[in-house]
């Protein structure tokens, strides 16, 4: 039996136990469901709006964007916290003291993290399918969304393993992960056209993934007239591969690195430093 | 018999702050070794250098034949860590857990060692049979211990480190615990390290104490050993016609023997008793406290040395 490959087959069964656990978990339903009731309350509250120099209505236009976002959201915000607190807590250190742990450990996280995505998806696209008309335009844009995913997975996985990586405990995670992540929603032309700020702001928005994640919905789900609307009026799919696809491989290449510093240093000491701080609220 | 563990001079520095100052001991294959001494001796630091988690200042380290901050993940397969978790997996169960980390530990299953353990036979060890399938969140400190025990052992370590492993135990999981390391010790023939601040435990488990005071070690003996070495004054205390007497002597059976040709019936309520170990380490842990480490572990090695 090759020791890596039996660490895969374990985190493989691993990521699955603990989606199978999340799914379960009344906590985690209740997030899946808090989200959903925002973006679909924001689409239902806005369903008889019409986009400007189009015959749509927002919620076609906005649906998209918003699953964009959330991907891009889930993908980095899920992995930085799941990393920062299981350094603390001793799950990293369990696998650490296991042979080929670590891999196991990693295998795990990637594959819980992307099917946490399912839930998410399934709770804001079943309500908006039976409240709004005229949300996919094509049947073949199913399969737009679905490279789309994938790619957008590859592309931002590693900012939220490094985000947790890096982060000193997990109240920063807010600081660090959190707002930053926020703030990129707010430019990337998730809830009005990206063109309406500032030419910087645009520069800044495409550098990173989430406005290239949207950008890539809304060309699966949307007609395409509605490329009119977007920067240079195209889908700019080549563009969208090319960004999603640097950021997959400088994270594929850096991520790695990152986590194996992370797991050198981690030691029992620091476990124990993590539970009296926890203890201690007030500094 | 063979060294498992080999530990010359090693030294451990944060900062300004010398926490080990060449520490030499050696484990040989099949020991249930102790390593005592104050909080803030350097126990933890010391066995996490050895458990590859932490990367020294100085000294040579050997351990099952590689230098554990270089060590691989075969040397990972034949050594166990019993950490102390405290809210690690609350949704797993301690069947699922261990099965889960059990599992890493197949590739290296021989015929003599075959890994990891059956599962249901190790929960029964640890006593966790009846919450085998809970939630790990719902499980108490002491059950929550067991566990870290089991997680331990799961892969038939041939050597085992444990850090302050009943720290926060009841009296009764503390005596169930020490069974559990005794028969590890005896039917498994594993090599055994472990930290206590609890000269008792020592006393309890270990086959060989190492004291650890000051950033080295101080005193290297079974508990026994140690005990008689610290064979000093003794002070024996008697009632002569209603009046209480009190006298340190170098030799208590010769001076007790003199009494009784002195006074004959006359000697009431004798008693001798010797300067325990007991003693010396409470000096020793107190003066630690203080912050008088460094005197502290130099009085104890003359006593003892």
């Amino acid at each position: 039996m090759n020791p890596t490959w039996n660490a895969v087959s374990l985190g493989l069964q691993r990521g699955w136990t603990e989606f199978v656990q999340s799914v379960r978990s009344t906590q985690d339903q209740g997030f899946y469901l808090f989200t959903a009731a925002l973006a679909v309350g924001y689409l239902f509250l806005r369903r008889d709006t019409e986009v400007e120099g189009t015959d749509l209505l927002l919620p076609s236009v906005a649906l998209p964007s918003i699953l964009g976002a959330l991907i891009a959201f889930g993908v980095i915000i899920g992995p930085a916290y799941a990393l920062a607190m299981e350094k603390e807590d001793g799950t990293l250190l369990r696998h650490k003291a296991v042979p080929h742990g670590l891999q196991g450990y990693f295998t795990g996280q990637l594959l819980f993290q992307s099917l946490s995505l399912l839930p998410q998806m399934v709770v804001i696209l079943v309500p908006s399918f039976l409240l709004f008309d005229d949300l996919m335009a094509e049947p073949s844009g199913w399969l737009t969304v679905a490279w789309v995913i994938v790619l957008g997975l590859l592309a931002t996985m590693p900012i939220g393993m490094v985000i947790g990586a890096l982060v000193p405990s997990t109240q920063k995670v807010g600081t660090w992960g959190m707002l930053p992540v926020m703030v990129l929603a707010g430019i990337s032309g998730i809830f009005y056209p990206v063109q309406q700020l500032w030419e910087w702001v645009q520069v800044i928005a495409q550098v990173f993934p989430m406005y290239w994640i949207a950008l890539g919905m809304r060309s699966a789900f949307l007609p395409e007239e509605a490329a009119a609307l977007e920067i240079g009026g195209s889908w700019r799919t080549a563009e969208t591969v090319a960004v999603l696809g640097t950021w997959a491989v400088v994270g594929a290449v850096v991520t790695p690195m990152v986590l194996r510093r992370m797991a050198r240093r981690q030691t029992g000491s620091q476990v124990e430093a993590a539970r009296d701080a926890s203890l201690q609220w007030v500094r | 018999m063979e060294a498992v563990v080999t530990v010359r001079d090693l030294r451990m520095r944060y900062g300004d702050n010398d926490v080990l100052t060449g520490v030499d001991f050696d484990i040989r294959r099949g020991e249930v070794v102790c390593l005592l001494g104050p909080n803030g001796a350097g126990k933890t630091t010391t066995i996490e250098i050895l458990e590859g988690f932490r990367i020294r200042s100085a000294g040579d380290v050997s351990v099952m034949g590689q230098d554990p901050a270089h060590a691989d993940d075969n040397w990972r397969a034949h050594t166990g860590v019993v950490l102390q978790s405290w809210r690690d997996h609350p949704r797993w169960t301690p069947r699922r857990l261990l099965t889960q980390l059990g599992g890493y530990f197949a590739p290296y299953s021989t015929p003599v060692r075959p890994r990891p353990h059956d599962i249901d036979l190790l929960l029964e060890t640890v006593g966790l049979t009846e919450l085998a399938d809970r939630k790990i969140a719902t499980l108490s400190g002491g059950q929550r211990r067991r566990l870290d025990v089991a997680v331990g052992i799961v892969g038939r370590p041939e050597l085992l480190f444990l850090d302050e492993p009943t720290a926060g135990f009841d009296p009764q999981a503390r005596r169930d615990f020490h069974g559990v390391v005794r028969s590890l010790a005896d039917s498994e023939g594993t090599t055994i390290l472990l930290t206590t601040h609890d000269l008792d435990e020592a006393e309890k488990l270990a086959d060989r104490v190492l004291l650890l005071a000051a950033g080295r070690i101080v005193a290297d003996d079974t508990v026994d050993g140690l005990a008689r070495r610290l064979e000093g004054e003794a002070q024996v205390r008697w009632t002569a016609a209603g009046q209480r007497h009190v006298e340190s002597v170098p030799d208590a059976t010769r001076f007790v023997r003199a009494l009784f040709d002195e006074l004959g019936d006359a000697v009431e309520d004798l008693e001798v008793r010797r300067a325990s170990l007991e003693d010396a380490y409470l000096a020793l842990v107190q003066q630690h406290e203080a912050g008088h480490g460094e005197a502290a572990a130099r009085l104890f090695a003359e006593v003892t040395g």
